[in-house]
Protein backbone atom coordinates (compact mmCIF):
# COMPACT_ATOMS: atom_id res chain seq x y z
CA UNK A 1 0.00 0.00 0.00
CA UNK A 2 1.12 3.23 -0.74
CA UNK A 3 1.35 5.74 2.34
CA UNK A 4 -1.68 7.46 0.85
CA UNK A 5 -3.85 4.56 0.82
CA UNK A 6 -2.40 3.34 4.33
CA UNK A 7 -3.37 7.06 5.79
CA UNK A 8 -7.12 6.11 3.97
CA UNK A 9 -7.71 2.35 5.87
CA UNK A 10 -6.50 3.94 9.08
CA UNK A 11 -9.02 6.24 9.14
CA UNK A 12 -11.47 4.00 7.90
CA UNK A 13 -10.45 1.58 10.33
CA UNK A 14 -11.36 4.03 13.68
CA UNK A 15 -14.37 5.22 12.11
CA UNK A 16 -18.29 3.02 12.33
CA UNK A 17 -18.38 4.39 8.77
CA UNK A 18 -17.20 1.50 6.91
CA UNK A 19 -18.45 -1.19 9.08
CA UNK A 20 -22.11 0.46 9.22
CA UNK A 21 -21.76 1.39 4.99
CA UNK A 22 -20.20 -2.73 4.64
CA UNK A 23 -23.25 -3.57 6.40
CA UNK A 24 -25.95 -1.88 4.43
CA UNK A 25 -24.57 -2.78 1.23
CA UNK A 26 -23.95 -6.35 1.80
CA UNK A 27 -27.77 -6.61 2.86
CA UNK A 28 -28.49 -4.48 -0.59
CA UNK A 29 -27.01 -7.19 -2.43
CA UNK A 30 -28.37 -9.87 -0.54
CA UNK A 31 -31.54 -8.57 -0.99
CA UNK A 32 -31.21 -8.27 -4.77
CA UNK A 33 -30.01 -11.45 -4.85
CA UNK A 34 -33.29 -12.60 -2.75
CA UNK A 35 -35.99 -10.99 -5.30
CA UNK A 36 -33.55 -12.08 -8.30
CA UNK A 37 -34.39 -15.49 -6.91
CA UNK A 38 -38.01 -15.00 -6.31
CA UNK A 39 -38.15 -14.57 -2.76
CA UNK A 40 -36.79 -18.69 -2.59
CA UNK A 41 -35.90 -18.93 1.29
CA UNK A 42 -32.79 -20.55 0.21
CA UNK A 43 -31.57 -17.18 -0.96
CA UNK A 44 -32.22 -15.97 2.31
CA UNK A 45 -30.91 -12.38 2.86
CA UNK A 46 -29.44 -12.92 6.09
CA UNK A 47 -27.65 -15.79 5.41
CA UNK A 48 -26.41 -14.41 2.33
CA UNK A 49 -25.42 -11.21 3.73
CA UNK A 50 -23.47 -12.62 7.14
CA UNK A 51 -21.59 -14.69 4.28
CA UNK A 52 -20.16 -11.64 2.45
CA UNK A 53 -19.55 -9.64 5.48
CA UNK A 54 -17.32 -12.97 7.14
CA UNK A 55 -15.56 -13.28 3.78
CA UNK A 56 -14.82 -10.06 3.80
CA UNK A 57 -13.02 -9.42 7.71
CA UNK A 58 -11.36 -12.91 7.39
CA UNK A 59 -9.63 -11.60 3.64
CA UNK A 60 -8.98 -8.66 4.69
CA UNK A 61 -7.77 -9.92 8.30
CA UNK A 62 -10.21 -7.07 10.36
CA UNK A 63 -11.01 -8.21 13.07
CA UNK A 64 -15.06 -8.62 14.05
CA UNK A 65 -14.88 -6.23 16.91
CA UNK A 66 -13.55 -3.61 14.75
CA UNK A 67 -16.45 -4.15 12.14
CA UNK A 68 -19.13 -4.26 15.05
CA UNK A 69 -18.19 -1.07 16.29
CA UNK A 70 -19.68 0.45 13.25
CA UNK A 71 -22.53 -2.17 12.46
CA UNK A 72 -23.41 -1.45 16.12
CA UNK A 73 -26.07 1.24 15.02
CA UNK A 74 -27.92 -1.22 12.97
CA UNK A 75 -27.33 -3.64 15.77
CA UNK A 76 -29.13 -1.25 18.05
CA UNK A 77 -32.92 -0.75 16.13
CA UNK A 78 -33.36 -4.60 17.04
CA UNK A 79 -34.61 -3.13 20.60
CA UNK A 80 -37.13 -0.96 18.90
CA UNK A 81 -38.11 -3.09 16.42
CA UNK A 82 -38.83 -5.78 19.08
CA UNK A 83 -41.37 -3.14 20.67
CA UNK A 84 -42.52 -2.32 17.12
CA UNK A 85 -44.30 -6.26 17.10
CA UNK A 86 -46.81 -4.69 19.37
CA UNK A 87 -48.53 -3.12 16.33
CA UNK A 88 -49.11 -5.88 14.15
CA UNK A 89 -49.68 -8.42 17.02
CA UNK A 90 -52.47 -5.87 18.07
CA UNK A 91 -53.79 -5.75 15.03
CA UNK A 92 -54.82 -10.28 15.10
CA UNK A 93 -56.25 -9.38 18.89
CA UNK A 94 -60.10 -10.73 17.49
CA UNK A 95 -58.18 -13.76 16.48
CA UNK A 96 -56.07 -13.96 19.23
CA UNK A 97 -58.49 -14.65 21.69
CA UNK A 98 -60.35 -16.89 19.98
CA UNK A 99 -57.69 -18.98 19.73
CA UNK A 100 -55.93 -18.61 23.66
CA UNK A 101 -56.23 -21.90 24.74
CA UNK A 102 -54.83 -24.14 21.67
CA UNK A 103 -51.93 -20.92 21.46
CA UNK A 104 -50.91 -21.37 24.74
CA UNK A 105 -51.04 -25.63 24.91
CA UNK A 106 -48.59 -25.13 21.40
CA UNK A 107 -46.33 -22.72 23.45
CA UNK A 108 -45.22 -24.94 26.26
CA UNK A 109 -45.32 -27.58 24.00
CA UNK A 110 -43.45 -25.94 21.48
CA UNK A 111 -41.37 -24.15 23.86
CA UNK A 112 -39.92 -27.25 25.81
CA UNK A 113 -39.21 -29.27 21.98
CA UNK A 114 -37.49 -26.71 20.72
CA UNK A 115 -35.17 -26.69 24.03
CA UNK A 116 -34.90 -30.04 25.40
CA UNK A 117 -34.31 -31.72 21.71
CA UNK A 118 -31.29 -29.04 20.94
CA UNK A 119 -30.09 -30.00 24.37
CA UNK A 120 -30.79 -33.90 23.76
CA UNK A 121 -29.06 -34.04 20.26
CA UNK A 122 -25.86 -32.30 21.42
CA UNK A 123 -25.33 -34.15 24.19
CA UNK A 124 -26.22 -37.55 22.99
CA UNK A 125 -23.40 -36.27 19.70
CA UNK A 126 -21.13 -35.19 22.44
CA UNK A 127 -21.09 -31.10 22.02
CA UNK A 128 -18.88 -29.59 25.12
CA UNK A 129 -20.97 -28.15 28.28
CA UNK A 130 -20.28 -24.62 27.47
CA UNK A 131 -21.57 -25.62 23.72
CA UNK A 132 -24.39 -26.92 25.22
CA UNK A 133 -25.29 -24.54 27.81
CA UNK A 134 -25.08 -22.00 24.79
CA UNK A 135 -27.15 -24.29 22.27
CA UNK A 136 -30.09 -24.63 24.67
CA UNK A 137 -31.72 -21.01 24.59
CA UNK A 138 -31.16 -20.91 20.14
CA UNK A 139 -35.11 -20.86 19.18
CA UNK A 140 -35.52 -17.18 21.05
CA UNK A 141 -34.68 -13.72 19.84
CA UNK A 142 -30.92 -12.85 20.18
CA UNK A 143 -31.20 -10.47 23.13
CA UNK A 144 -33.27 -12.70 25.31
CA UNK A 145 -31.16 -16.07 24.24
CA UNK A 146 -27.87 -14.24 25.01
CA UNK A 147 -29.14 -13.52 28.82
CA UNK A 148 -30.29 -17.67 29.02
CA UNK A 149 -27.19 -18.53 27.98
CA UNK A 150 -25.17 -16.08 30.67
CA UNK A 151 -27.47 -17.41 33.16
CA UNK A 152 -26.90 -21.31 32.47
CA UNK A 153 -23.03 -21.13 32.02
CA UNK A 154 -22.61 -20.58 28.30
CA UNK A 155 -20.99 -18.55 25.78
CA UNK A 156 -23.33 -15.61 24.77
CA UNK A 157 -21.66 -14.46 21.92
CA UNK A 158 -21.64 -18.00 20.50
CA UNK A 159 -25.58 -17.91 21.57
CA UNK A 160 -26.51 -14.96 19.21
CA UNK A 161 -24.10 -17.09 16.49
CA UNK A 162 -26.58 -20.09 17.26
CA UNK A 163 -30.02 -18.14 17.37
CA UNK A 164 -28.94 -16.67 14.03
CA UNK A 165 -28.49 -20.12 12.37
CA UNK A 166 -31.53 -21.17 13.85
CA UNK A 167 -33.57 -18.42 12.36
CA UNK A 168 -32.10 -19.16 9.04
CA UNK A 169 -32.81 -22.53 8.94
CA UNK A 170 -36.22 -22.38 10.21
CA UNK A 171 -36.95 -19.56 7.40
CA UNK A 172 -35.30 -21.51 4.67
CA UNK A 173 -37.09 -24.58 5.79
CA UNK A 174 -40.14 -24.31 7.49
CA UNK A 175 -41.83 -24.14 4.22
CA UNK A 176 -40.98 -27.49 2.64
CA UNK A 177 -41.94 -29.20 6.45
CA UNK A 178 -45.50 -27.66 6.61
CA UNK A 179 -45.90 -28.90 2.72
CA UNK A 180 -44.75 -32.50 4.10
CA UNK A 181 -47.53 -32.18 6.74
CA UNK A 182 -49.84 -30.38 5.01
CA UNK A 183 -50.42 -27.28 7.62
CA UNK A 184 -52.16 -24.73 5.09
CA UNK A 185 -53.46 -22.17 7.70
CA UNK A 186 -51.21 -18.64 8.12
CA UNK A 187 -52.09 -18.29 11.70
CA UNK A 188 -50.48 -21.97 12.67
CA UNK A 189 -47.65 -21.34 9.94
CA UNK A 190 -46.43 -18.50 11.71
CA UNK A 191 -47.18 -19.63 15.40
CA UNK A 192 -45.00 -22.40 14.31
CA UNK A 193 -41.99 -20.38 12.60
CA UNK A 194 -42.07 -17.63 15.66
CA UNK A 195 -41.79 -20.63 18.21
CA UNK A 196 -38.93 -22.26 16.39
CA UNK A 197 -36.92 -19.52 14.73
CA UNK A 198 -37.69 -16.21 16.43
CA UNK A 199 -36.76 -12.64 14.61
CA UNK A 200 -35.74 -14.22 11.18
CA UNK A 201 -38.98 -16.73 11.27
CA UNK A 202 -40.72 -13.98 11.44
CA UNK A 203 -39.28 -11.58 9.15
CA UNK A 204 -39.49 -14.30 6.36
CA UNK A 205 -43.34 -15.05 8.17
CA UNK A 206 -44.16 -11.02 7.08
CA UNK A 207 -43.60 -11.33 3.24
CA UNK A 208 -45.25 -14.31 2.77
CA UNK A 209 -48.66 -12.70 4.96
CA UNK A 210 -49.54 -9.98 7.59
CA UNK A 211 -51.25 -12.57 9.25
CA UNK A 212 -48.13 -15.16 9.49
CA UNK A 213 -45.88 -12.53 10.21
CA UNK A 214 -48.20 -11.48 13.73
CA UNK A 215 -49.27 -14.83 14.57
CA UNK A 216 -44.85 -15.33 14.20
CA UNK A 217 -44.02 -11.98 16.51
CA UNK A 218 -46.83 -12.92 19.15
CA UNK A 219 -45.04 -16.76 19.12
CA UNK A 220 -41.58 -14.92 19.41
CA UNK A 221 -42.34 -12.51 22.03
CA UNK A 222 -43.97 -15.70 23.92
CA UNK A 223 -41.52 -18.16 23.71
CA UNK A 224 -39.02 -15.47 24.74
CA UNK A 225 -40.94 -14.99 28.02
CA UNK A 226 -41.99 -18.72 28.45
CA UNK A 227 -37.78 -19.61 27.54
CA UNK A 228 -36.40 -17.11 30.04
CA UNK A 229 -38.76 -18.52 32.85
CA UNK A 230 -38.42 -21.93 32.59
CA UNK A 231 -35.30 -23.05 31.39
CA UNK A 232 -32.51 -21.63 34.22
CA UNK A 233 -34.81 -23.98 36.58
CA UNK A 234 -35.39 -27.08 33.85
CA UNK A 235 -31.73 -27.80 32.40
CA UNK A 236 -30.06 -27.91 35.56
CA UNK A 237 -32.53 -30.45 37.15
CA UNK A 238 -31.93 -32.20 33.95
CA UNK A 239 -28.40 -32.30 34.05
CA UNK A 240 -29.25 -33.74 37.65
CA UNK A 241 -30.65 -36.19 36.31
CA UNK A 242 -28.26 -37.27 33.99
CA UNK A 243 -25.70 -37.07 36.36
CA UNK A 244 -23.60 -34.46 34.67
CA UNK B 1 -42.12 9.37 11.87
CA UNK B 2 -40.20 10.91 14.86
CA UNK B 3 -42.66 11.08 17.04
CA UNK B 4 -43.36 7.21 16.39
CA UNK B 5 -39.74 6.25 16.71
CA UNK B 6 -39.24 8.12 19.95
CA UNK B 7 -42.59 6.41 21.08
CA UNK B 8 -40.80 2.90 20.60
CA UNK B 9 -38.06 4.26 22.40
CA UNK B 10 -39.50 5.53 25.63
CA UNK B 11 -41.48 2.08 25.61
CA UNK B 12 -37.85 0.49 25.30
CA UNK B 13 -36.75 2.26 28.15
CA UNK B 14 -39.27 1.84 30.34
CA UNK B 15 -38.91 -2.06 29.20
CA UNK B 16 -35.30 -2.39 30.57
CA UNK B 17 -36.32 -0.10 33.69
CA UNK B 18 -38.66 -2.46 34.81
CA UNK B 19 -36.23 -5.21 34.09
CA UNK B 20 -33.30 -3.96 35.77
CA UNK B 21 -35.79 -2.81 38.72
CA UNK B 22 -37.23 -6.23 39.28
CA UNK B 23 -34.60 -8.13 38.31
CA UNK B 24 -36.35 -10.06 35.97
CA UNK B 25 -34.62 -12.52 33.15
CA UNK B 26 -36.88 -11.16 30.58
CA UNK B 27 -34.86 -8.36 28.31
CA UNK B 28 -36.77 -4.67 28.24
CA UNK B 29 -37.62 -4.17 24.80
CA UNK B 30 -39.72 -7.61 25.37
CA UNK B 31 -41.32 -5.88 28.00
CA UNK B 32 -41.22 -2.48 26.41
CA UNK B 33 -43.82 -4.77 23.10
CA UNK B 34 -45.84 -5.99 26.26
CA UNK B 35 -46.38 -2.33 27.26
CA UNK B 36 -47.25 -1.22 24.13
CA UNK B 37 -49.40 -4.13 23.64
CA UNK B 38 -51.53 -3.21 26.21
CA UNK B 39 -51.71 0.66 25.71
CA UNK B 40 -53.26 -0.31 22.04
CA UNK B 41 -55.83 -2.30 23.93
CA UNK B 42 -56.63 0.58 26.67
CA UNK B 43 -56.35 2.73 23.85
CA UNK B 44 -58.59 1.22 20.80
CA UNK B 45 -55.40 1.19 18.35
CA UNK B 46 -52.07 2.17 16.95
CA UNK B 47 -52.25 6.13 14.77
CA UNK B 48 -51.45 6.46 11.21
CA UNK B 49 -47.78 7.72 11.80
CA UNK B 50 -46.94 4.43 14.89
CA UNK B 51 -48.36 2.06 12.40
CA UNK B 52 -46.25 3.55 9.42
CA UNK B 53 -43.38 3.25 10.99
CA UNK B 54 -43.32 0.12 12.96
CA UNK B 55 -43.89 -1.11 9.22
CA UNK B 56 -41.06 0.09 7.56
CA UNK B 57 -39.10 -0.91 10.76
CA UNK B 58 -40.34 -4.91 10.65
CA UNK B 59 -40.14 -4.93 6.54
CA UNK B 60 -36.40 -4.82 7.11
CA UNK B 61 -36.23 -6.98 10.19
CA UNK B 62 -33.61 -9.54 8.59
CA UNK B 63 -31.39 -6.39 8.08
CA UNK B 64 -31.05 -5.99 12.10
CA UNK B 65 -29.63 -9.60 12.71
CA UNK B 66 -26.92 -9.44 10.32
CA UNK B 67 -24.04 -7.93 12.99
CA UNK B 68 -24.65 -10.22 15.12
CA UNK B 69 -24.86 -13.35 12.77
CA UNK B 70 -21.36 -12.09 11.19
CA UNK B 71 -20.18 -12.97 14.89
CA UNK B 72 -19.77 -16.57 13.14
CA UNK B 73 -15.87 -15.71 12.09
CA UNK B 74 -15.01 -15.47 16.17
CA UNK B 75 -15.85 -19.14 16.38
CA UNK B 76 -14.26 -21.06 13.87
CA UNK B 77 -12.34 -23.39 15.51
CA UNK B 78 -15.36 -24.21 17.84
CA UNK B 79 -17.20 -24.43 15.31
CA UNK B 80 -14.80 -26.82 13.40
CA UNK B 81 -14.19 -29.20 16.47
CA UNK B 82 -17.90 -29.56 17.48
CA UNK B 83 -20.21 -28.75 13.64
CA UNK B 84 -21.50 -32.48 14.44
CA UNK B 85 -23.63 -32.23 17.10
CA UNK B 86 -24.25 -28.25 16.40
CA UNK B 87 -25.37 -29.06 13.21
CA UNK B 88 -27.79 -31.70 14.29
CA UNK B 89 -28.67 -30.32 17.38
CA UNK B 90 -29.59 -26.77 15.51
CA UNK B 91 -30.98 -29.25 12.43
CA UNK B 92 -32.65 -31.50 14.16
CA UNK B 93 -34.32 -29.36 16.56
CA UNK B 94 -35.32 -26.71 14.96
CA UNK B 95 -37.50 -28.77 12.29
CA UNK B 96 -38.76 -30.85 15.05
CA UNK B 97 -39.84 -27.36 16.96
CA UNK B 98 -41.51 -26.35 14.12
CA UNK B 99 -43.57 -29.36 13.29
CA UNK B 100 -44.43 -30.32 16.93
CA UNK B 101 -45.85 -26.51 17.50
CA UNK B 102 -47.51 -26.86 13.75
CA UNK B 103 -49.24 -30.29 14.54
CA UNK B 104 -50.27 -29.53 17.87
CA UNK B 105 -51.89 -25.85 17.12
CA UNK B 106 -53.42 -27.40 14.02
CA UNK B 107 -54.96 -30.49 15.72
CA UNK B 108 -56.22 -27.97 18.41
CA UNK B 109 -57.82 -25.18 16.21
CA UNK B 110 -59.37 -27.76 13.85
CA UNK B 111 -61.06 -30.18 16.59
CA UNK B 112 -62.49 -26.56 17.93
CA UNK B 113 -63.50 -25.47 14.08
CA UNK B 114 -64.97 -28.67 13.50
CA UNK B 115 -67.30 -28.43 16.93
CA UNK B 116 -67.79 -24.79 16.11
CA UNK B 117 -69.81 -26.15 12.58
CA UNK B 118 -71.27 -28.87 14.51
CA UNK B 119 -72.81 -26.14 16.95
CA UNK B 120 -73.73 -24.33 14.28
CA UNK B 121 -75.51 -27.44 12.72
CA UNK B 122 -77.30 -27.74 15.85
CA UNK B 123 -78.86 -24.73 16.31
Amino acid sequence: MSPRLDEIWVYLSTTPLLGLTLTLLAYQAAFWVYKRCGFHPLANPVLISVALLASILLVTGTPYQTYFDGAQFVHFLLGPATVALAIPLYAQLPRLKAMALPLGIALVIGSLTAALSAYGLGALLGASRESLMSLAPKSVTTPIAMGIAERLGGLPSLTAVLVISTGILGAVGARYIYRLLRIEDHAVRGFAIGIASHGIGTARAFQVSEQTGAFAALAMGLNGLATALSLPWILPWIEGLLGR
Amino acid sequence: MLGALTLLLVFQLVGEVTARAFALPIPGPVIGMALLFLTLVVRGGAGDDLRQTAGTLLQHLSLLFVPAGTGIVLYGSRIADEWLPLGVALVGSTALAIAVTALVLNALTRRRAAAGIDEERRS
